[in-house]
């Protein structure tokens, strides 16, 4: 599951991958033409719309594959980095950046790119980049509050507006293609010399086509979350859970055998209190995440789900297998039925049960007291980002 | 190149950076850890008393940071595709009506409110707008906003430079 920082790709590798990604994202904006003063300011003045088709054609791309990424469980949303919303600061900035653009015909990334094919212009722009950094730098005290005003921390836009994820990227996405045929059209009109004259119309038809229907796509697609916790409540998830009988958890129990790793599904406030022994906490909220993916690998260990009641237990188990959780059991009756039924020395069924939960119920309880700071699995930190830090 | 097809290929780039390193993309901050190495190395007890440096300093070696490298990358990536394209050669890149010193001192100024609201905007045109887009950042789109909208402001004002 991504992202694959920190576990699997380590700092040092990042930093050769930020290498490798920056060779990629130099080569495509070089492509793209970006390396032209000319070209990007044709934006301006309604002679050239290529950093438009560009920009959102990017962004489309990489918001719709992180929405669907999400939804298959191959990215944690939880963990990315968000650029953290300071409304002033963001509005006064872009507006202090857009004078920038068409004074210094650049932005810094593609002046980098106007650099290393030899244009002096976007020399120029660098050395003046870093000498604005510097300036606000020394400012920085008479600003700091402004700076830091209107703080709506990792706020979504489709949070602000009251849409679900995929309906924003729906609306971007058929925003963005009217944008494509308008802006077409009056680039024409503009510039007699357009490269709109020789796009090859059928393919762009074909093209815009796909992305109306990934539009329709995102537009219907559920929450994940959601989706998956009610389908986990269902009677269906609940028919394909196994079972594990409190007295035969007991005997692993007391036999410490490590083939079984108890999940205590509860709050965490629950969890502090009192719970069996050896158990990690997995809230039904952290099974999405990454760090419950990792406590809970490899199908060589049993997973014994348990909540307070049967009807949790089960359902907890049942959401943990629909997250990817490989061999997962519900304790039947859940914690308050195991320490009813065996520590408690409620009525048995046989003779030989009571006897056994006899000498169970001592043992376990001792066992509880035993242990000391059991493990909780948390939301894990977000990757740091951004340009801002 | 096709520039749906190049927007395409970017927002790939972008989504595997968000996969692998779980962070976007970005220009502006790079700068900032160089001008954090310098001031640190120039005016070390300067560097330590303004608290801009603050974070970058935190990281320990503002050098060694994940958009330097990245930007290093661009560099690189960059001439890569001159080459390929025939587009290398030594030139100020301006407007029919305005004379290369003119222009080398609006992209001078450009540049440097570029640089400083990037800093209010806490990322650029990469860092700020599509990285943040690609997220949904709030922020992010409208600092994305803001750049737009501002531009075609001034643009009728700033004409004799580019038309």
């Amino acid at each position: 599951m991504g992202p694959l920082v920190p576990d699997i790709v380590t700092d040092q590798l990042n930093l050769a991958i930020a290498l490798l990604l920056g060779i990629a994202f130099g080569f495509v904006l070089e492509q793209a033409g970006f390396s032209s003063s000319r070209k990007l300011t044709g934006l301006f003045y309604g002679t050239d719309f290529t950093v438009l088709r560009v920009f959102f054609t990017a962004g489309v791309t990489a918001m719709s594959g992180v929405l669907l990424l999400s939804e298959f469980g191959l990215l944690d949303p939880e963990l990315i980095y968000i650029n953290p919303t300071f409304l002033q600061s963001a509005i006064l900035g872009g507006a202090i950046m857009g004078v920038g653009f068409v004074l210094g015909g650049y932005c810094p990334g593609t002046s980098f790119c106007g650099l290393a094919v030899g244009r002096l212009d976007a020399l120029s722009f660098a050395v003046g980049g870093a000498l604005g950094i510097f300036a606000f730098g020394e400012g920085f005290p008479m600003y700091q509050d402004f700076y830091k005003a209107g703080a709506k921390g990792d706020l979504l836009v489709s949070t602000a507006l009251g849409l679900s994820n995929g309906q924003f990227a729906a609306v971007m996405i058929v925003v963005a293609v009217a944008a494509f045929v308008f802006t077409s059209r009056l680039e024409k009109k503009v510039n007699p010399e357009s490269g709109a004259f020789r796009f090859p119309v059928l393919r762009h038809r074909l093209a815009g086509a796909a992305l109306i229907a990934l539009a329709l796509v995102l537009l219907f697609m559920p929450d994940r979350k959601a989706r998956l916790t009610a389908e986990a409540a269902g009677p269906r998830a609940a028919e394909t859970v196994r079972q594990m009988a409190p007295d035969e958890l007991a005997i692993h129990v007391m036999d410490r055998d490590a083939k079984f790793q108890l999940v205590d599904a509860r709050e965490a406030t629950d969890f502090a209190k009192a719970t069996l022994p050896g158990a990690v906490n997995v809230a039904p909220a952290t099974l999405f995440g990454k760090e419950a993916r990792n406590t809970l690998a490899g199908a060589s260990v049993t997973k014994v789900f348990f909540a307070r009641d049967q009807a949790a237990s089960v359902r907890a188990a049942a959401l943990a297998k629909l997250t990817g959780t490989e061999n997962v059991v519900a304790l039947a009756g859940g914690y308050d039925g195991f320490m009813a039924a065996v520590v408690n020395g409620g009525p048995a069924p046989d003779e030989s049960t009571r006897t056994f939960r006899l000498r169970a119920g001592p043992e376990i309880v001792a066992l509880i007291k035993q242990q000391s700071a059991p493990k909780v699995v948390k939301v894990v930190r977000r990757v740091q980002g951004g340009c801002g830090g | 190149m096709n520039p749906y097809l190049a927007g395409f290929l970017l927002g790939l780039v972008l989504l595997a950076t968000i996969y692998i390193s779980g962070r976007g993309l970005g220009a502006s901050g790079a700068v900032k850890g160089v001008v954090t190495g310098a001031v640190m190395t120039v005016a070390p007890a300067h560097a330590d008393k303004q608290p801009f440096y603050e974070a970058a300093k935190a990281h320990g070696n503002p050098l060694k940071d994940w958009l330097v490298f990245e930007v290093i990358g661009v560099l690189i990536g960059a001439f890569i595709s001159g080459v390929m394209a025939d587009r290398l050669k030594l030139m100020v890149e301006k407007g029919p009506r305005v004379a290369s010193r003119t222009r080398l001192i609006a992209a001078l100024a450009g540049g440097a409110l570029f640089g400083f609201g990037a800093q209010f905007g806490r990322g650029c045109t990469s860092g700020a707008a599509l990285s943040g887009m690609a997220v949904l950042s709030a922020g992010g789109i409208l600092t994305m906003m803001a750049i737009f909208g501002s531009a075609y402001a001034v643009a009728f004002f700033l004409r004799r430079l580019w038309v």
